[in-house]
Order: C-alpha cells, then structure tokens, then sequence
C-alpha cells in the first residue's frame, strides 16, 4: 500500500534485529559450539568432529532419537485422527455446540503445564486413578510409570488429551466447506461415508496439513511432560530428544556435546519437515486462487 | 428429494401422519443426533473428569484420594491449601504466583506492541527482500528452539541476566514469536484499506494511522495474541528452569514441580491444590475470552 521503502523496513526493523540477534546468530553459534568442548568453566577448546563423532557410539543418543520418533508417530496420528473426528461429530447441527467446544478445547489450554503433568503422575501413579479405577473391575494395579511400554503410553496420552487446539481449527474447516457441494453428492446418491472421504477430506487437506506441520515440530519439542512425569525413565524409554539435550548442556555442563545433539535434532526436523512439505504436493489439494503457492 | 433430509417444519406437520417414508427419515435423523450426543459426552466426560477429580482431589484428606473415586470429599479437608499455600520452602505459594506474574505480564505486553508494528510493516508497505523476511518468520515458527537455547543461555549470561526475568521477556520486544506476527499479518490482510487510505488523504501519517485506526480494527486479533501469549508463557516450564535459579525467583511451575520432588508424591493433597490453583487462572480467563481463543486460532490456521 505505502511506497516508502525505509517507512517499511522501519516498522520491520524490530523483527530484523530479532531475528539477528535471537534466532541468526545463536543458531550459527551453537553449530560453532558444537565442535568445541566447553563446560562454562574453562574456555571452549575446539575439537573439529569429535562430538560426532562420539555420537555415533552413543547409545543413549540413539536411544532417545528412536523414543523421540516412536513419540512423534504414535501421538500425532492419533491426536489429529481424534480432533477430526470430533470435529465431525460436532458440525452438525447440534445445540450445544459451543459448550461442547469449550468442554473440548480447555485441555488444550492446560497441557502443557506442570500442574497437569502432575495430576498426571496421580493419575498414573501405581496407587493413582486409573488403578483404582480398573481395580473396580478386578484388574490388577499396572506400574503405569514404571514398565518402558506403559510409560511411553502415559507421557503420549497427554499429548492426544490436547487434541482440542487441532479440532478447533479442523472445525473452523469443515464448517467453511461449501454446503452445495454435499447437496450435489446427495443427489448423486452418495453415503455420508463417501461424502466423508470423497468431499470433505479432499477440500480440507491443507488444513490436515497445517495441523499436521504444527503438531509435529511441537511433538519433536517436547520436554515438560516427560521430564514431570517419569524423568525420561524407566530406563530411558520416555528419554525424549529435548531432555537429552537439556540434561547434556545444563546438568551436566557439556555444552559442546549438547550443542551438537541440538544440531542432529535441528537436521532431523528439518529433514522431516522438507518430506512433508514435499510429499504434500501429493495429496494437500489447494483449491484454485484461495491459499497456496 | 431434499426436503426428506433436510425437512422444514411447516411442510411437514401435514406430511408427516400419512408418509411412513418421511417419519422413518425424521426417527433416523433422532437416531444420528443422540448418538452424535453420545460420543460427545462420553469423550467430554472421560477428558473432563480428571480435572474434576483433581479440584475435589485438593479439598480430601491424604488417605481419602486414592481410595474413592467419588468426586465428592468425604471428609472435607482444606489441609491440603493450607499445608500447600505454606508449602516446603519459607515462601508461600503467593510469591510464586506473583513471581510468575512479574515476567508474564512484561511478556505479554512487549508481545503485542512488537508484534503489531512489525505485522503492520508486512502487511501494508512495499519492503526490500519482503519475500526473504516473510520466509524467515515462517522457518522461525518451524524451528525447533533447543537449537538457539545453548547460545542464548551464553549470551545472557554473558549480559549478567541470568537468575533474573529479563532473559524471559526481553527477546519478546523483538517480535520473536513468529507466530504472532504471522498471525496479525493474516488478520491485517483480510481488512480493507479504504479507511487507511482516506485518512491518508486527510493528511494522516503512518503512525496515526497505525494508531487511530489499525489498532482499534486489529483488536480482537490483538486479544487473541496477549491470550495466547499468556497462556504460553503461564505454562512455560523450560524457560524459567534454565534461567531461575533462587528460590525466591520461582514461578509456579518451578515451585510445583520442587513441591513434588521435595514430598516425592506423598502429600499428594498438598500437591493437587497447589496444582489446582495454578490453573484456576487460566480457566477462568478462557471461558471468559473464549471467542478469541477460537477466533485467533482458526484464522491463522484456516488462512496459512
């Protein structure tokens, strides 16, 4: 709208130092520092490869690199399987739609929190909720935290518990999904299931894909969940990536090997990411002018 | 052929004692609405209930928690406030409450401005490398940040900030947060521009329009950012435990998760009404502001 060059970047200005300053700079540093060995005391002392080198003798690396994925694939299929579905459920023409949707979205509004990681641990504790619960029925109390495959399931169900962010945004789509088209498939005959799969899925991919960009790059970032939890136990089966990296640079002060387990991280994203985006040409159906490009 | 599926009411009084075809149509509609209700409530009841538990949970004695289920006390204890609010440490939970506030409300603050400013420089003038810039807030909501934690860690240390909230909130003054930005740039682009250009004419300047007349049209999206960005930062865990070290510093959530390693989940009252009023807060300004959160959220999802 403005012609004014130096107007514009003078508005922008806030962002470019930013952006230098808190995203540029420490992201080439760390990959700096990660050829280095430092522990805050001594001055860091290049040592070219060797953290990669280490890394790749590394069982705990490759252990919390395997959690991390099983972590990712399990929760966010799930998760966005879950919120469309509900998201379904919802966009008809119910009464009490809003409520339901404010019931729906408030996990996502705590989740991340340490209280909830704490009401958590009562839940899944061995003389906790859910125990008592199947109790009733005669089950046997199950460590929850305490077996590697229980743990695992404990830390992922309180990801798909905040299912509602996803939702809302699933909802938001469906309810822009031109009536007319539905009205067509009818007449054509079609089942709901059809029109399901063969209307609504199709015209709402980018949204799928945005929620599936979204959630993953936070998935991959998890860290409070775990660490309140089970403390990336019982025997580092709930180790995601980012405890690794934190525990490595603030606990132990091996800032060097920390920064190059960040890197490995960043790399493992980033190639993930480019897949997706890549394979989104596929199946994300951007509908003529609106969005996309 | 569309009425049967879609039936309006006063057509179909008449209709409706003399066609089996169309009564079958309306019993299967019922049908598909109470089953739709069924899930909805079942779900809701199963996602809802440990929340309920935990706020009953807080107001049982210790050795009551775990043996009922019931969402009702018992015995109706308010030990576990009282113990709790003490807590271990020779602070009350009061402090922490406050402590968080002291970061969260400069957070939130240098959130908005930052972020408006910078999404009305994108949104309404012709920048050099504007695609560039564009592309770099988007990579920056889609990298992962423990790669920047180690030399931003450095870094305020070096600047002397470390055990204090500056190292929290000070980087929010520079629209950080990518999201936000994109998220207003989204909003800015949906509004027309007439009244921006008549003002124009009328001899206004950038910043009075900015001012007098993008903020006052850019509020609900300003809303949603400082709701979000309050919640976000309410929750954050990371943050605080790399840069808080005294207890006197603590927020909330370095206080209740030193109350649960400190008890090693005994006190397990204690710990759920601390818990509890940790999130009361944010309960309370989501059902009052709900709109915003579904406002925010679906149009920066539905639009990028």
């Amino acid at each position: 709208m403005y012609e004014n060059h130096r107007l514009g970047l003078l508005y922008i200005s806030p962002y470019i130092i930013g952006l230098l300053l808190f995203t540029a700079f420490p992201f080439l540093s760390s990959l700096i520092i990660s050829f280095t060995n430092y522990d805050l005391i001594n001055p860091p002392e290049y040592v070219g490869l060797d953290n990669y080198r280490y890394m790749m003798d590394d069982d705990t690396f490759y252990q919390s690199m395997g959690v991390t994925f099983a972590y990712v694939f399990l929760t966010i299929p799930l998760k966005l399987a879950f919120a469309l579905f509900i998201a379904f459920v919802l966009n008809f023409k119910l009464r009490g739609i809003k409520f339901f949707r404010t019931a729906y979205y408030i996990p996502s509004i705590l989740g991340s929190s340490v209280a909830i990681a704490v009401l958590w641990r009562a839940i899944f504790s061995l003389d906790g909720l859910l125990n008592n619960f199947l109790g009733i029925f005669g089950v046997e109390a199950i460590s929850w935290l305490g077996e590697p495959v229980f743990a695992m399931f404990s830390v992922t169900l309180l990801r798909v518990w905040q299912f509602g962010s996803a939702m809302v945004i699933f909802l938001a789509a469906l309810q822009s999904v031109p009536q007319s088209q539905y009205e067509a498939a009818l007449i054509d005959g079609a089942s709901k299931w059809q029109m399901f799969t063969k209307i609504t899925v199709p015209l709402i991919t980018p949204v799928i894909f945005f929620n599936f960009i979204m959630q993953t790059t936070q998935a991959f970032q998890e860290f409070t969940a775990p660490y309140v939890i089970t403390g990336g136990g019982p025997a580092k089966s709930t180790y995601l990536f980012s405890l690794y990296i934190y525990e490595t640079a603030f606990k132990y002060f091996d800032l060097g090997y920390g920064s190059a387990l960040a890197w490995v991280l960043f790399l493992a994203v980033a190639v993930f990411t480019a897949i997706s985006f890549k394979s989104s040409k596929y199946w994300v159906f951007y509908s003529g002018d609106k969005g996309g490009k | 052929m569309m009425n049967k599926v879609f039936p309006n009411k006063a057509a179909l009084s008449a209709d409706l004692k003399n066609n089996p075809m169309l009564r079958a149509e309306i019993r299967k509609q019922r049908v598909g609405a109470s089953i739709r209700y069924i899930i909805l409530l079942f779900f809701g009841l199963v996602m809802l209930y440990p929340l309920f538990w935990m706020f009953s949970a807080a107001f049982k004695p210790n050795h009551e928690i775990f043996s009922s289920l019931s969402l009702w006390p018992k015995e109706f204890s308010l030990d576990g406030f009282i113990n709790g609010w003490n807590t271990g440490t020779e602070y009350t939970f009061g402090r922490f409450f406050l402590n968080t506030l002291y970061y969260v409300v400069p957070k939130v603050i240098l959130t908005v401005i930052s972020s408006v400013i910078v999404a009305y420089g994108f949104a309404r003038f012709e920048i050099p490398f504007k695609k560039f810039w564009f592309v770099t807030l988007v990579a920056t909501i889609l990298l992962p940040t423990s790669v920047l934690l180690i030399p931003q860690y450095l870094m305020f240390r070096e600047m002397g900030m470390l055990d204090s909230y500056l190292p929290l909130y000070l980087p929010m003054a520079f629209a950080t947060q990518g999201f936000f930005v994109f998220m207003l740039i989204q909003f800015l682009r949906g509004l027309p521009t007439d009244m921006e250009e008549a003002a124009q004419i009328d001899g206004c300047n950038s910043y009075q329009l900015l001012w007098y007349i993008v903020v006052p049209m850019l509020k609900p999206a300003i809303i949603s950012v400082a709701l979000f960005q309050f919640m976000w930062s309410v929750n954050d865990f990371l943050g605080p435990l790399i840069y808080i070290s005294s207890v006197e510093k603590y927020p909330i959530a370095l206080a209740l998760k030193l109350s649960i390693d400190v008890t090693e989940g005994t006190q397990w009252n204690e710990i759920l009404a601390m818990a509890s009023i940790a999130i009361v807060p944010s309960i309370v300004v989501f059902l009052i502001a709900q709109n915003y959160f579904v406002e925010g959220i679906s149009s920066g999802g539905v639009k990028g």
